[in-house]
């Protein structure tokens, strides 16, 4: 029910401007170019990841580091990483995500190279040649990236644009077989939302526009804002953004739009996060973060369930246990199955 | 508890698990007083539904009684003796809304996983892999049933368990299997697969107003059945050629409707049935479709295909440019169960349908690998098992 659009967030802010749903189709002229170069890469993964799999001594010889355990180990790793990666590539060229796992493996290998510096039964040398010749090939994966993220639009989304934003843009949509107002006046009493967004712990509502927004953070932390209302058309349209020294500076949208055919209410949500530490923290928090997109596509998922049926739907295995299908151990409980049900 | 849990391919065991719990303010737990094994529990037997874990508990027609409600439940108390169909289905969404209940919008709540297979995802049903929710199943003592006020069915007193159990998944499928036939009276039908599912097809496509109906099978205990007690002409596909025998049979013109009752797993003889298993062996295609091709093939012109039989993923070879040129339809479906019990479950006590005749076996849910094996290699002419917990 649920779809996802991608979108990436330099430039101009293009929520002023008018919306087209399925721009992005046309690709510039370098692409046949960059297929090439990308195709070529991909072969240069996989025949590297085979050489690091099955010769990881020979390999560790030619780049000049000690022929130990926990080198060919980390060779064979690499050797894994390697193939997963030239098989994306080659199984999916157009698409710019592959090429930068490609520079993230690289500077992955740069770091494994100065590590191996240290060490008395290295070869300087060779090292030093072994890590010129990654930072090479790492300079034509972020050019084949970077070319390939341009190619693919703004309206894709993925690749090198996004990857080097400053935010974190989600755009979602969900059919809720329910009126618009029912759906909007849900919404506008933010204490609901946790209800159905698995992130965050409570809302705190001020006054009409100001509220207190209270999320879960990576390693069990928490992190705070106020919020306010910017923009409210009863039924139709709600806006809000984070106030000054928020710990996550974020903004969203929702759009509620009577289906066709008086089917219901489609929900358009656009939210945008920045995360603390500037272009660093957001590539941080795109690369080792949860998926953003699907993320909000759950939450989306459990609003209509929530509005549809008045609970989050659960299986015992889709839940986070350690025996999957198998009914419930007695001293658990489902964390988000109480709330669903008080706000009705 | 005691359950039946899949562990692997043709590795069931019966374990102790904890007892189902009330999650959600709209379920109810019911206490199994009879479950049966489906034709379609064996493609999760012979391993080909990738979507399983170790553990999951199997099985998804059962019948009982309900223990307990959850505060939100208005139509069922504790007592009450109901059928539980297979689809988990919230009564709400628009698909519900259409009685499309097998499709409903909300209680797959692995819903990405199936949308990353087919598009989009169809309802929940108990027991039948993560990929449709992750539910436990019905092969066990007890189980959590969700929206228990949209899915279970009252039963009266009167009638046993074995009357009315196959009104939770094979009795409204074959019945929806010829509903689909759109039967005009004076129609020929012709049904693949003459297990349980493909009996009450040819019982169902009578009632509708077929003239004729042919039974296909191999296994002549099947074919019997199909002749004797379901009143089937029938048809032996190891010892005839099944579409120059359908051709004599209708002059040439074809069976007005065709139903597919055997699946994914569909047997095939000779150069055909080698090349599905070879190519469903290397992962090529993950479900064989002997007798959907053959049914196809065998419509006559602007006929319907319909296709109760249960398949997964991609077929190869699907002829469709017989659909095309020949307008025909194909009309095919997880079963709405909640569409058809209560007017079935009207015919039973009337009198009109007894579906007590495919019952074969009936053994304990501690002997449920046991009965998988029996009824898998079709030894001692297995046709139903009922276990009781």
């Amino acid at each position: 029910m649920a779809t996802q659009e991608a979108r990436h967030a330099r430039g101009p802010d293009r929520r002023q401007q008018p919306r087209s749903w399925d721009d992005g189709g046309h690709r510039g002229n370098g692409q046949a170019g960059d297929e090439r170069l990308s195709r070529a890469l991909g072969w240069f993964s996989i025949g590297l990841g085979l050489a690091e799999l099955t010769a990881p001594n020979a390999v560790a010889r030619l780049i000049g580091i000690p022929e130990d355990d926990s080198n060919r180990r980390m060779l064979r790793a690499f050797g894994m990483r390697e193939l997963a990666n030239g098989v994306g590539i080659l199984a999916q060229p157009r698409e710019s995500g592959w090429m930068w796992a490609r520079v993230g493996g690289d500077l992955m290998d740069l770091a494994f190279l100065g590590n191996n510096l240290r060490s008395d039964e290295a070869q300087p040398n060779r090292i030093a040649a072994a890590a010129a010749a990654v930072a090479g090939v790492t300079a034509l994966d972020v050019l084949c990236g970077q070319r390939m993220g341009q190619d693919g639009g703004e309206a894709q989304g993925t690749g090198a644009n996004r990857l080097w934003s400053r935010h974190i843009d989600v755009r979602q949509t969900v059919a809720i077989n329910r009126k618009p107002e029912e759906i909007y006046s849900f919404w506008r009493d933010f204490r609901n939302l946790p209800q159905f967004m698995s992130h965050l712990e409570r809302v705190d509502v001020q006054d009409d526009r100001r509220s207190h927004w209270v999320a879960k953070a990576p390693a069990g932390r928490t992190v705070e804002w106020d919020a306010e209302v910017t923009e409210d058309q009863p039924n139709q349209r709600l806006c809000w953004r984070s106030l000054e020294r928020a710990d996550v500076d974020n903004s969203g949208e929702v759009r509620f739009e009577r289906a066709p055919g008086d089917r219901g209410t489609i929900l358009r949500v656009e939210m945008r996060y920045t995360p603390p530490g500037g272009i660093f923290g957001a590539i941080g928090a795109k690369l080792f973060g949860e998926e953003p997109q699907m993320q909000v596509r759950d939450d989306l998922r459990r609003l209509k369930q929530v509005l549809e049926t008045g609970e989050v739907t659960v299986a015992e295995g889709s839940m986070a246990i350690t025996h999957p299908a198998q009914a419930w151990a007695p001293h658990t409980q489902p964390a988000h199955t109480q709330p669903a049900d008080s706000g009705r | 508890m005691k359950a039946n849990c899949w562990y692997g391919k043709k590795d069931m065991r019966v374990e102790n698990v904890p007892d189902p719990k009330i999650l959600n303010a709209h379920d109810c737990i019911v206490r199994i007083t009879s479950t049966a094994i489906c034709g379609s529990d064996l493609h999760l037997y012979n391993g080909f539904n990738p979507a399983m874990q170790p553990g999951d508990i199997v099985g998804h027609e059962f019948m009982g009684e309900v223990v307990e409600v959850g505060k939100s439940v208005q139509k069922l108390k504790v007592g009450d003796r109901v059928t539980v169909p297979f689809p988990i289905s919230c009564g709400s969404c628009l698909s519900c809304q259409r009685n499309l209940f097998s499709v409903c919008e909300n209680s797959n709540p692995n819903a990405a996983m199936a949308e990353e297979l087919w598009g989009h995802s169809p309802a929940g049903l108990f027991g039948y892999s993560h990929l449709l929710g992750g539910y436990p199943g019905g092969q066990a003592e007890y189980a959590r049933v969700p929206y228990a006020d949209v899915g279970p069915l009252k039963i009266p007193s009167e009638l046993d368990d074995e009357q009315v159990l196959f009104l939770t998944d094979i009795l409204p499928t074959g019945y929806m299997a010829a509903e689909q036939c759109d039967i005009q009276r004076g129609d020929t039908v012709a049904v693949w697969g003459c297990g349980p599912v493909g009996q009450f097809a040819i019982l169902s496509a009578f009632l509708l107003g077929a003239e004729r109906v042919i039974g296909i099978d191999r296994f002549e205990y099947r074919l019997r059945m199909a002749r004797e007690t379901c009143k089937a002409e029938t048809l032996n596909y190891a010892e005839n050629d099944v579409h120059h025998a359908l051709m004599e049979m209708t002059g040439g013109r074809g069976p007005d409707a065709v139903i597919d009752a055997s699946g994914m797993e569909s047997h095939g003889l000779g150069l055909a049935g080698a090349y599905d298993r070879a190519k469903q062996a290397m992962m090529l295609e993950t479900d064989r479709a002997v007798a959907l091709r053959q049914a196809i093939m065998a419509v006559r012109n602007g006929g319907v295909v319909s296709v109760p039989g249960v398949y997964a993923g991609f077929i190869d070879k699907f002829p469709m440019g017989s659909v095309m040129n020949r307008s025909l339809t194909i009309k095919t479906g997880q079963t709405h169960v909640q569409r058809y019990h209560h007017h079935l479950l009207e015919r039973i006590q009337k009198g009109e349908i007894d579906p007590t005749f495919i019952i074969t076996h009936r053994l304990r849910l501690d002997e449920a690998p046991h009965a998988y094996q029996v009824f898998n290699d079709k030894q001692d002419e297995c046709m139903k098992v009922v276990l009781k917990p």
